[in-house]
């Protein structure tokens, strides 16, 4: 009688650690398959656009990536035309994005009082949350009509007339086109540059700091010459973080920049994008072809966005992952 | 005694100028919330919630589909991207928190993380697009739970890593195997700071638009059907604010004020319910 019970009460046990494992290697394989699921999707996003843009690149071959022309009509694509627009308003962006997140990253880390550094923060963040299309509309309805009317003038009638640069400043003011998606991009990458930056220099020791003050230097000079120094890495990280961010930035961009695939000595004139391009015409491509090289844009863009996003963070992963932002 | 004053003149003018760049970040954040509420809130109405996109020049409608499909959309993009995150993420935190494929697949989910949304998007098209043969809600829902992914993948490790370690140990001496450990101990240990993770995942896909111009499209009529084209605010609003027509334009705007109200009060939400979690951490 007792005897039985026992084999019971051990047949249980033994069934409930079995169970037990099974349930732990079911888990632990699901949550391991998740983890290479991840690996799975870029892997996917690279072969699938390798494959849509397959017919584009065998009939064009690399010319693709140099020829400037961009004719539905004919069915006849080349990719400079965007690639020029997608490098230029990068760039414009980091000329005005750089600087002003570095005043705000040295703001928050060294200026602020404590009670002005959080609701601060939080609203260059939210900055951040701000959907790309609201930039768009709000860029081509309220910004580019004040540019318009009052930067680009003085701009054409000042820069303008210098000799060299000044063909980058010349024509009609249009509002729209290269420049004003520089600057909305600028604005847009702000956050995330100026939250990587403050971030790491955060991770500056006082100790550091404070060797500084001690010596009887300013504030300002701490920053250049100890700070700066400090965590130089850390920002070129944050700043090829936004540059990422810039060169895929659709939406805003698309509203903003004119739409035209020539290119043009002067920023005033309209341009064109990788990713506006595709977000203009996809739906309207009419032919297999057509089709094909708007996914090879993608596919070129993917492959810009790849090695700038991936050596910042090879930059960032010195740092600890602890500096780096959550979007 | 001059270059003292040098010294003090350029500390100043230098603090100066990041103050003046602390102001024009906030001066934007400030103007796009003035333009929106301005241009957007004459037209919100119950109109606004109760009746369908109208057709192209007439008066009235509203956003009632658009609105019902972005809510489909984003809740359809959580929930398939949601347990592929939480999963992904319990694997890096807990079982293989210094193997090498750990290693690569934190990398890879930066990268994920910051990478094109619209690129994300012809991924979606290259595989249920293209293949259907037409745009449907379900491929734009799928480009949303791509891009909501790496966002959970990467709050759910920070989480679980924040657990202390004696808790899960006290599990384990108890005789707990590891899945029962995350599942009894880490998971309502980590709650709140991954139920932020979800909104801001929530509210970093429910603006999106541009992985949705080719996926989702957009459909001007009530539709439930997953397998066929669907409404959406972000679409809504880059149709109709480029049209001519003045009443497309309100409805554009009053979206926009809409969309952007939304997002702002979730990262708020995700950024108080941080704060609480862990007094010196300010992100998320």
């Amino acid at each position: 009688m007792i005897g039985a019970e026992l084999t019971s009460e051990a047949e249980r046990s033994a069934r409930h650690v079995a169970g037990q494992r099974l349930f732990e290697r079911l888990f632990r394989g699901t949550t391991l398959a998740m983890a290479i699921l991840v690996l799975l999707v870029l892997g996917g996003v690279a072969v699938s656009l390798v494959h849509g843009a397959w017919p584009a690149l065998s009939r064009f071959k690399l010319a693709f990536i140099v020829r400037q022309v961009w004719n539905p009509v004919t069915d006849e694509y080349g990719a400079l035309g965007a690639i020029y627009g997608t490098l230029v308003t990068s760039l414009i962006a980091l000329v005005f994005a750089v600087p002003i997140s570095f005043g705000i990253a040295v703001f928050l880390t060294e200026l602020a009082p404590a009670w002005l550094k959080r609701p601060v923060g939080v609203a260059i963040e939210l900055l951040a949350a701000v959907p790309s299309i609201i930039f768009g509309i709000w860029g081509l309805f309220v910004f580019a009509p004040l540019l318009q009317q009052y930067a680009q003038p003085w701009i054409i009638d000042t820069l303008g007339s210098i000799p060299g640069i000044g063909a980058l400043f010349q024509g009609p003011p249009f509002g729209i086109g290269v420049l004003t998606a520089g600057i909305v991009l600028a604005i847009m990458i702000i956050p995330f540059i100026s939250a990587v930056m403050r971030d790491v220099f955060e991770t500056v020791p006082d100790v550091l700091k404070e060797s500084g003050y001690g010596l009887g230097a300013t504030t300002w000079e701490v920053v250049w010459q100890v700070v700066v120094p400090y965590s130089r890495a850390g920002m070129v990280g944050g700043i090829m973080l936004g540059l990422g961010r810039a060169l895929g930035e659709t939406m805003a961009v698309t509203f903003v920049i004119g739409n035209a695939h020539d290119i043009y000595a002067s920023l005033l004139a309209p341009g064109t994008t990788i990713s506006a391009t595709i977000a203009n015409e996809f739906t309207e491509a009419t032919t297999a072809l057509y089709r094909s090289s708007l996914i090879a844009l993608g596919a070129l863009l993917f492959l810009i966005t790849f090695s700038v996003i991936a050596a910042a963070r090879l930059m960032l992963l010195r740092l600890g992952r602890r500096a780096l932002p959550s979007a | 005694m001059r270059r003292r004053t040098i010294r003090r003149l350029k500390n100043v003018a230098a603090l100066g100028l990041s103050a003046a760049a602390t102001l024009i970040g906030l001066a934007f954040l400030g103007a796009i919330l003035w333009t929106l509420f301005a241009e957007g809130l004459s037209g919100f109405s119950v109109s606004l919630f109760t009746q369908m996109t109208p057709p192209p020049g007439s008066s009235g409608g509203g956003l009632l589909n658009a609105i019902y499909g972005s809510v489909i959309l984003t809740l359809l993009g959580i929930a398939m991207g949601a347990p592929v995150g939480v999963l992904a993420g319990t694997y890096l935190a807990e079982y293989g928190r210094s193997s090498r494929l750990s290693t690569a697949v934190r990398f890879i989910n930066d990268v994920l993380l910051s990478a094109p949304s619209i690129i994300i998007g012809l991924f979606a098209y290259e595989l249920v697009v293209a293949p259907m043969g037409h745009f449907s809600a379900i491929s734009g829902a799928l480009a949303l739970a791509i891009i909501a992914m790496p966002v959970i993948v990467r709050t759910t490790e920070d989480m679980l890593t924040l657990v202390p370690q004696g808790m899960k140990d006290a599990s384990t001496a108890l005789g707990a195997y590891p899945w029962r450990t995350i599942v009894s101990v880490a998971y309502p240990a980590a709650r709140s700071g991954m139920v932020t993770g979800l909104l801001l995942a929530v509210a970093r896909i429910s603006g999106e638009s541009a992985p949705l111009l080719f996926t989702a499209l957009n459909n001007q009529f009530w539709s439930t059907n997953l397998r066929e084209p669907i409404a959406n605010l972000p679409v809504v609003i880059f149709t109709f604010a480029l049209s001519p027509y003045q009443n497309w334009q309100q409805l554009a705007w009053s979206a926009a004020l809409l969309i952007t109200l939304t997002i702002l009060v979730l990262s708020i939400i995700a950024r108080i319910a941080v704060s609480r979690l862990s007094p010196g951490g300010r992100r998320g």
